[in-house]
């Protein structure tokens, strides 16, 4: 059926159900994994507490990491750009005319120099 | 010589109408940089159909053999004469509710969103 | 019903697809009067009719070919006059299958964001006015793509920045929506007018506005670069591609969620344009490698510096936005590359086609996963009231829908196999490598970067413990969820026949773009 050929690119191809089947097999190899496990944990006893060095477990609010803590080594690693570019965004409306505006002579001189 | 002269006068408003757009930071001298900037393209439709000695476009009774002015343009200006329009009265409405929610009209102050 | 009936909405479906969605938008405030429920069936059974009639129109240009239909002539077909002298007087209607794809993008998400809205925006007043603007912003949409005639072109580019800017400015919120809405609008209102000053151009240059007498007449003199570089930037700045992308994540962050949404479709309807002028207009007359490769440049920087200025957002939709900026630069890469070899036969066969495929392909699927993640973070803020990604967490626990639609949107959105944004981007990489392999690395970092990126959204929203804070927060109201899970359902098809879609939707549109002739053919008759 035509509806299950592969997409071809012309160097290439991709099936996903291909690959659907390969994450069904893997699925089923790891479950028979899974049902080989320990069978003696019990939910709800002080086997599921988490063992922080005997240290009081703080309150579960408290243990989320916020949205503002993550990627602080990536952002802090390219300071260089961001130094750059996220004062572009300057909320400024003239400068974002100016912007456009801008575009708009290079491309034209780009173009009209070219052809 | 003489048939120049509409497309110097375009050339000229346009340059008024982007530089007020790009150099006042009043909202209201933005909007009206922006109108002169519309009557700029209004002219140049307009000059486009000219024709030296044309008489205006009605079909009804007019005489035979003269030469008409092209009709399209003046169509194609009327309608962009009301969308002007309805732009302006949309951007003077967001003037008056930033006036009462900022105090103030400067593109400086308005910017609150950025980064 | 009868036969006949169906032929006449055949026959008629240009006209109705722009009539169906102005009447229901007029009538909407006077509705809205009756009651609140009356109304939302009302605006919900417009955009129905108006999607019904797009996916038939488009079930017919896919099945039977280009469709012309011309406003007030004698046939719906007579594009040229007796007496006009071969010139195409009258505002016609072109519907090729790129147009086609862009009404079937444009009815499905329509339909599911107005199922959506029903819900999402029942706690604020003035809605007559709300789905007022909505039906014409879709108005304005499906003009723009149907449209044979510039000036009509530039007439719903007006009808959708005024309705649009409306719509982003609705809730106030102390000043900023007005803000964003502000910035959205001036710089769309100057592009609008450098678009009809090229339009102007083009008029005094061949004494016509119809696209395809242009294109037949079409010179490329130095007056017609010009107009190519006015219609091609606005357009440009207007589908948000860097670095006149500076409006796009105010306006896409402040507006609501379901307008947002659509505000994406909109984006592509100017990315429509962009690709019409491009290929139907101009085709081969220009010089396809210098404005090729500046489409490539421009897709290059929108797609680095969108995911890049993403990472680091606090705000969900803002976020968003600037990863709506990094996709559309996949779509510019794809297609610019298809441009940057058009004319040379045997590279458009070898990887020219399947890159346009993939630019095209990716439209529809950007419309579908981006749509859905907007929505779903519209449902979070429904429920919590905040769109600060510091403020959340563990909502997980009680949204579960939310969530599993939030996980199929940004593993759609990161390229993940099986869901639909893999596959477009497969195939732009797999096509772009043959070009020019540097273009196709930085796509695959910048899709690293997009998932990395959604890793921290996905954990920030839905991950970790219930917080105190929202200890009572429930699912979304089930018309949100059956908005949202329509183009959940798409992504997922769309992901696991991607060939069967290619080959019915996407390569048909591909080849009418690049198609000049046919396209021209199609109104002025043989030629």
């Amino acid at each position: 059926m035509e509806i299950f050929s592969s997409l071809l690119s012309g160097s290439g191809a991709w099936n996903p159900l291909a690959w659907l089947l390969a994450f069904v097999v893997a699925a089923v190899i790891a479950y028979l994994i899974w049902a080989r496990g320990e069978r003696s944990y019990k939910k709800g006893t002080e086997q599921t507490a988490p063992f922080i060095s005997g240290n009081k477990e703080p309150p579960k609010g408290d243990l989320h990491v916020r949205a503002g803590n993550l990627y602080w080594g990536y952002t802090d690693a390219l300071k260089g750009y961001y130094e750059r570019i996220v004062p572009l965004h300057s909320g400024d409306m003239n400068d974002y005319v100016l912007w456009y505006l801008g575009i708009t002579a290079l491309i034209m001189v780009i173009v009209v120099v070219f052809s | 010589m003489f048939f120049n002269i509409p497309y110097i006068a375009v050339v000229v408003l346009a340059l008024i109408g982007l530089a007020t757009v790009l150099f006042k930071r009043n909202l209201i001298k933005i909007f009206l940089g922006i109108v002169i900037l519309e009557s700029a393209v209004n002219l140049f439709l307009i000059a486009l159909g000219y024709r030296e000695g044309g008489i205006a476009p009605i079909y009804t009774n007019a005489p035979a053999g003269e030469e008409m002015v092209f009709s399209t343009v003046q169509a194609l200006t009327l309608t962009s004469i009301v969308i002007g329009v309805a732009t302006t009265a949309v951007m003077l409405t967001f003037a008056m509710v930033l006036w009462k929610k900022y105090g103030s009209i400067e593109t400086n102050k308005i910017r609150r969103l950025k980064e | 019903m009868s036969q006949d009936v169906i032929n006449v909405i055949i026959a008629q479906s240009p006209a109705l697809l722009i009539a169906i969605p102005l009447v229901f938008a007029f009538f909407c405030p006077f509705i809205g009067k009756i009651s609140n429920t009356v109304r939302n069936i009302w605006v919900a059974a417009g955009m129905a009719l108006t999607s019904a009639i797009a996916l038939i129109l488009a079930w017919d240009v896919y099945a039977f070919g280009t469709r012309i239909y011309v406003f007030g002539a004698q046939a719906a077909n007579l594009a040229l006059p007796m007496d006009s002298g071969g010139i195409p007087v009258r505002i016609i209607f072109t519907v090729d299958p790129m147009s086609a794809l862009m009404q079937i993008i444009a009815a499905i998400t329509g339909l599911a964001i107005i199922l959506y809205s029903i819900s999402s925006e029942q706690r604020h007043s003035g809605l007559s006015s709300f789905y007022t603007l909505y039906l014409l912003m879709i108005t304005g949409i499906m003009g723009m793509v149907s449209t044979g005639d510039l000036f009509n072109f530039f007439v719903f580019l007006e009808i959708l920045s005024i309705a649009s800017a409306g719509l982003i400015a609705y809730r106030v919120d102390k000043g900023l929506a007005v803000e964003a809405a502000l910035k959205y609008f001036v710089l769309s209102t100057i592009g609008a007018l450098a678009i009809l000053f090229a339009i102007g151009i083009y008029y005094g240059e061949y004494n016509a506005l119809n696209i395809a007498m242009i294109a037949s007449r079409m010179q490329f003199t130095v007056l017609d670069q010009v107009a190519l570089v006015l219609i091609m930037a606005a357009l440009a700045m207007k589908c948000g591609s860097v670095p006149m992308h500076f409006w796009t994540p105010d306006a896409y962050s402040m507006a609501p969620s379901s307008i947002t949404a659509m505000l994406v479709v909109a984006s592509q309807a100017s990315l429509y344009g962009i690709f019409r002028v491009l290929f139907t207009l101009y085709n081969v007359t220009l010089n396809t490698a210098t404005v090729g490769w500046i489409i490539i440049v421009l897709g290059v920087l929108s797609m680095v510096v969108g995911v890049t200025m993403a990472i680091p957002q606090k705000n969900v939709k803002r976020l968003m936005a600037y990863h709506a900026i990094s996709q559309t630069g996949y779509m510019l890469l794809g297609v610019g590359v298809g441009l940057a070899v058009l004319g040379n036969q045997p590279l458009m066969d070898s990887f020219g086609y399947v890159a346009m495929e993939g630019g095209i392909f990716h439209i529809i699927n950007h419309a579908m996963y981006k749509g859905l993640l907007f929505l779903t973070a519209g449902a979070v803020f429904f429920r919590i009231g905040t769109y600060n990604l510091n403020k959340m967490g563990g909502l997980g626990h009680s949204m579960k829908w939310t969530m599993v639609f939030f996980i199929i949107g940004a593993l759609a959105i990161a390229g993940i196999p099986p869901f639909n944004g893999f596959a477009s981007k497969w195939m732009i990489y797999e096509s772009v490598y043959v070009f020019n392999p540097i273009l196709a690395v930085i796509a695959m970092v910048v899709s690293i970067l997009t998932l990395a990126s959604f890793v921290k959204v996905f954990h920030s929203i839905f991950m970790g413990p219930k917080l105190p804070e929202h200890a009572d927060v429930k699912e979304a109201p089930l018309s949100m969820l059956i908005g949202m899970g329509i183009l959940a359902v798409i992504v997922i098809l769309f992901g696991i026949f991607p060939e069967a879609v290619v080959n019915t939707l996407i390569a048909p549109a591909a080849h009418a773009l690049t198609n000049q002739g046919a396209y021209i053919s199609a109104v002025l008759g043989g030629a």
